[in-house]
Order: structure tokens, then C-alpha cells, then sequence
């Protein structure tokens, strides 16, 4: 069984390394390429300045933003959170019968109030 | 694991390594030939037989490009951000399966994995905008987080249909259970609702609201230059095709064709990937044809349309299952809704009311005409 898991799964981890591997050496290759001299580095203050359309910067580095995007991220946990509950459901609905069912769609009823108060309390429009 | 198991793996790993960089060169050719087309200009011509090498040399160009690091950027993150962004989307690849029996580890809960992993990537834009410590990028990675936050869930709830529908979270038997009609027929809607939000979670037009050039000059890429913005590059095209790739296995028959018999890993391979390009043609002509969505109507489209939208097809889905209707039932009635949905969203886009702006608009004043 463990061992069935991890021929499953253990693959994932070779496959994460791998993943860094190639972007990483990407990244190595373009430094190292700098040193036989066929990429370039002259840095000037110019150069090394933030970009802000032709301008010298203005104020922080880091602006306050909008309040919204933290809305909208607490109600993506929330209907997440859910979704991830109804996929075992779905695949083995069938053999759990009527009482499933119906619970389902008390979730989804439950889900789709909460919804719903959202709207009504504005929280999904783009102010 | 034997030897020869082990030999196998490590063929499959190159397979889609090559796979996939051959795949990426040819989404850049594709997407500035077909756009320059459809803007009635070549495209690239000049390098190699109908600029079929332009790709090779950008990557080249990328590579030897020096690397323009501003003085306020945070190193360490800056440095990680590009790999949090293209990790994810190589990941997914480990259970994506090309043919029968083509696939690295057919997980059983492949949908599952793929879901919980194409979410990640989003760690890696926000990290990307704030370590640029640059306006423009620090607003393009807040802007990401929230559009691809928001139609997640529109996706993971249409992936729930088809998942409900083939009773498996493992793509293969996903694909084996359209053999005889395929889920496109069968719910229209999903696939409607899959397409627009995968759309959305690629940034392509017209969601392209988090790199947009115009508003947040590039978005969390801005500091990027040169390799580091390659990796990006190379994430991006290899999400578009993941999620074309996803469309066909979901809704569109996988490797399946009738007529064509689906024990040739060969002829498979050929049918899944000729399906996938012409997917991925439809994604490049949307980006030729659409103009951006504002912000506000990007949110409201994912919460206010497509989260019930994906509600009421989950719920129809759960009750032809379970009443065990007849599949064109479900088919017309996903259509049904489709239709109504549209119809409503046009004329509510007919009749609504011209927003307020928050930035003043100039307006000559009408007498000041007759100077000169």
C-alpha cells in the first residue's frame, strides 16, 4: 500500500526537482555567458533606477493598494475551501444513494447564500 | 522499480522536456504569424524558411541580453519568483496523458493534482511584482493575485462537472468515457465556463488585465529583463497549451476520433495534438479580436456570471446522474442556460448605464469651435 503510494506520488518529488532545475540553469547559463563576455554588464545609475515611465521615482517604492483585492482573496478561500469538499462527492455519488444527494444540494444552497450576501453586502463590486 | 521501469521513466521525462521546449518554439511562431496575419501583416519572415527560426533567435537574443537589475529590487526574491512561476506549470505535466497509456504517472486523482497545482503559480506573480519594488509591478501583482484567485473557482467547479459525469479524477478513464459522445455535447456550459475562465487564469486577452501594457505597463514583469523574463515567457506558453490541452482531454475527446483507432499511440498522439492546436488557435484569435476588460467588469463576469453559472451546471449534472436522464436532456439544458445567460449578459450590456468615471474626461466646450 505505502509502497504503491509513493509510486504514485514519490515521482512528483523527482519531477519538483527537475522543475527547478531547468528554469535554474536557464537563469545560470544567461549569468555565466556574461563572463565569456557575449553578454553584456555596464550597469549606470540610469540603468539601475526603477522604471517609472522616463521619470525619477515618486514617493515609496511600495503604493497602498486597494482594500478590495484582500476581499476578494478572503472570498476565494471561503469558496474554495467548499469546492474542495464537493470532489469527493462527485466521484462517488452514485453509490452513496439519495441522502448524498439531497446533502449536496444543501451545500450548494448553503454556498449559494453566502453568495448571495456577498453581492447584497457589495463585497463583490470593484470599487 | 526494475531497471527497465527506471529506463522508461527517464526517456518519458526527456519526452516531455523536448516535448514541451518544441512545443513552446512553435506557440511563439504560431501566435506572431497567425496575429500578423489577422492584421493583415506577415508575421516574422526573415529568419529561416518563413521565419520559422525567429523563435530560436529570440531565445538566443533572451539569453545574451544584459541583465538590467534596479537598485531597489529585492535579490533573493526577485531571483525566486521566475522558478515559483514555472514550477507549477511544468508540474502539471506529470499527469497530463497525450495518448493511451502515453503519460508519465496516470494519477488516480489527476484532476485533482492538476487543480491543486495550477494555483501556485500565482504565489509566484505576487512575489515577482512586490520583489520589483516598482509601482507599476507592485499593482500588476495584486492584480494578479485577485484575477486568478477569482476564476479558480469557476474552473475547479466545471472540472467538477466532467469529473461527475466520467465518475473519475483520473484523466485517462476522463478521456475513455467519451468514447461514445463527448462531454462537449453533453455540457456545453461547462466547456463554455472552462474555456473562459482558463482563458483568465492564462492572462491572455481579453483578461489580460494583470500584464496589461497600457494600464500597468507589463504588470509584476516590468523589472524582469533578459533570462529571468524568458522563464516567465516560457511558463506562459506552456500554461496555454497545458490549458488547451486540458479542454481537449476534459471536453473535446482526448486522443479519441471516430474512425480512427485509439490502440496506435502514434495516430493518438497525432489526433490529440492536432485537436490541441486548434484550440490554441481559437485562443489566438480571441486575443486578435477583443479589446481588455475593464477591472470591475473582469470581477464582476467571474463572481457575478460564472461562480452560478458553474453552480447551476454542477447541479444539473448532479441531478441527470442521479435520475439517470438521457444525455441529450442534459445537453439541451445546459444549452438552455447558455442561451439565457448570453442573452441576459447582452442586454444587460445594451442597457446599463455608462459608468462614472473616476478620471475626469476632457470634453471641448461647444462655442470654443470657431477660433481660426
Amino acid at each position: 500500500m505505502l509502497e504503491d503510494y509513493f509510486r504514485q506520488y514519490g515521482l512528483i518529488a523527482i519531477f519538483t526537482a527537475i522543475a527547478v532545475i531547468l528554469p535554474g540553469s536557464l537563469l545560470v547559463v544567461s549569468w555565466l555567458l556574461s563572463f565569456l563576455r557575449i553578454r553584456p554588464s555596464k550597469p549606470n545609475d540610469v540603468k539601475r533606477s526603477p522604471y517609472e515611465c522616463g521619470m525619477e521615482l515618486i514617493g515609496d517604492r511600495w503604493p497602498q493598494f486597494n482594500f478590495r483585492y484582500y476581499m476578494f482573496a478572503i472570498l476565494f478561500v471561503v469558496f474554495d475551501v467548499e469546492t474542495i469538499f464537493i470532489y469527493p462527492w462527485a466521484v462517488q455519488f452514485k453509490q452513496l444513494g439519495f441522502f448524498a444527494f439531497a446533502e449536496m444540494l444543501v451545500f450548494i444552497l448553503i454556498l449559494v447564500i453566502g453568495w448571495a450576501y456577498a453581492w447584497n453586502h457589495k463585497a463583490l463590486e470593484w470599487r | 522499480m526494475s531497471a527497465l521501469e527506471t529506463l522508461l521513466l527517464v526517456l518519458a521525462i526527456f519526452g516531455v522536456l523536448t516535448g514541451l521546449s518544441v512545443i513552446v518554439l512553435s506557440l511563439i511562431w504560431l501566435e506572431r504569424k497567425f496575429l500578423g496575419r489577422m492584421q493583415m501583416r506577415m508575421g516574422p519572415m526573415h529568419v529561416g524558411p518563413f521565419g520559422l527560426l525567429q523563435p530560436v533567435a529570440d531565445a538566443v537574443k533572451l539569453m545574451a541580453k544584459e541583465d538590467l537589475l534596479s537598485s531597489l529590487v529585492d535579490r533573493v526574491v526577485y531571483w525566486v519568483a521566475p522558478l515559483a512561476v514555472f514550477v507549477p506549470t511544468f508540474m502539471i505535466w506529470v499527469t497530463i496523458p497525450v495518448a493511451r497509456d502515453l503519460v508519465i504517472r496516470n494519477l488516480d486523482m489527476g484532476l485533482f493534482y492538476i487543480i491543486a497545482f495550477s494555483v501556485l503559480s500565482i504565489v509566484g506573480l505576487v512575489t515577482a511584482g512586490w520583489a520589483s519594488s516598482n509601482k507599476y509591478a507592485v499593482l500588476g501583482g495584486f492584480r494578479a493575485a485577485a484575477q486568478l484567485v477569482s476564476y479558480e473557482i469557476p474552473l475547479i467547479l466545471a472540472v467538477l462537472g466532467v469529473a461527475m459525469l466520467a465518475q473519475s479524477m483520473n484523466l485517462e478513464e476522463v478521456v475513455n468515457s467519451q468514447s461514445t459522445v463527448v462531454y462537449a455535447l453533453v455540457q456545453p456550459l461547462g466547456l463554455v465556463i472552462f474555456f473562459i475562465a482558463g482563458l483568465a487564469e492564462l492572462g491572455r486577452t481579453p483578461f489580460d488585465i494583470h500584464p496589461a501594457e497600457s494600464e500597468v505597463v507589463g504588470g509584476p514583469f516590468v523589472e524582469y529583463s533578459g533570462a529571468h523574463w524568458a522563464v516567465f515567457f516560457l511558463a506562459e506558453y506552456i500554461n496555454t497549451f497545458a490549458i488547451a490541452a486540458l479542454t481537449v482531454l476534459l471536453f473535446l475527446g482526448g486522443w479519441l476520433f471516430p474512425g480512427i483507432s485509439g490502440d496506435v499511440s502514434a495516430l493518438g498522439v497525432l489526433v490529440f495534438l492536432v485537436k490541441t492546436y486548434l484550440v490554441i488557435l481559437v485562443v489566438f484569435w480571441i486575443r486578435g479580436t477583443y479589446p481588455r476588460l475593464r477591472i470591475d467588469q473582469l470581477m464582476s463576469l467571474g463572481w457575478k456570471v460564472l461562480v452560478p453559472l458553474a453552480l447551476v451546471n454542477v447541479v444539473i449534472t448532479a441531478s441527470y446522474m442521479f435520475y439517470g436522464w438521457s444525455a441529450w436532456s442534459l445537453s439541451l439544458m445546459s444549452l438552455a442556460i447558455l442561451g439565457a445567460a448570453i442573452w441576459g449578459l447582452s442586454k444587460r450590456m445594451r442597457t446599463a448605464p455608462t459608468p462614472e468615471y473616476t478620471v475626469k474626461l476632457y470634453v471641448p466646450a461647444p462655442e470654443a469651435s470657431n477660433a481660426g
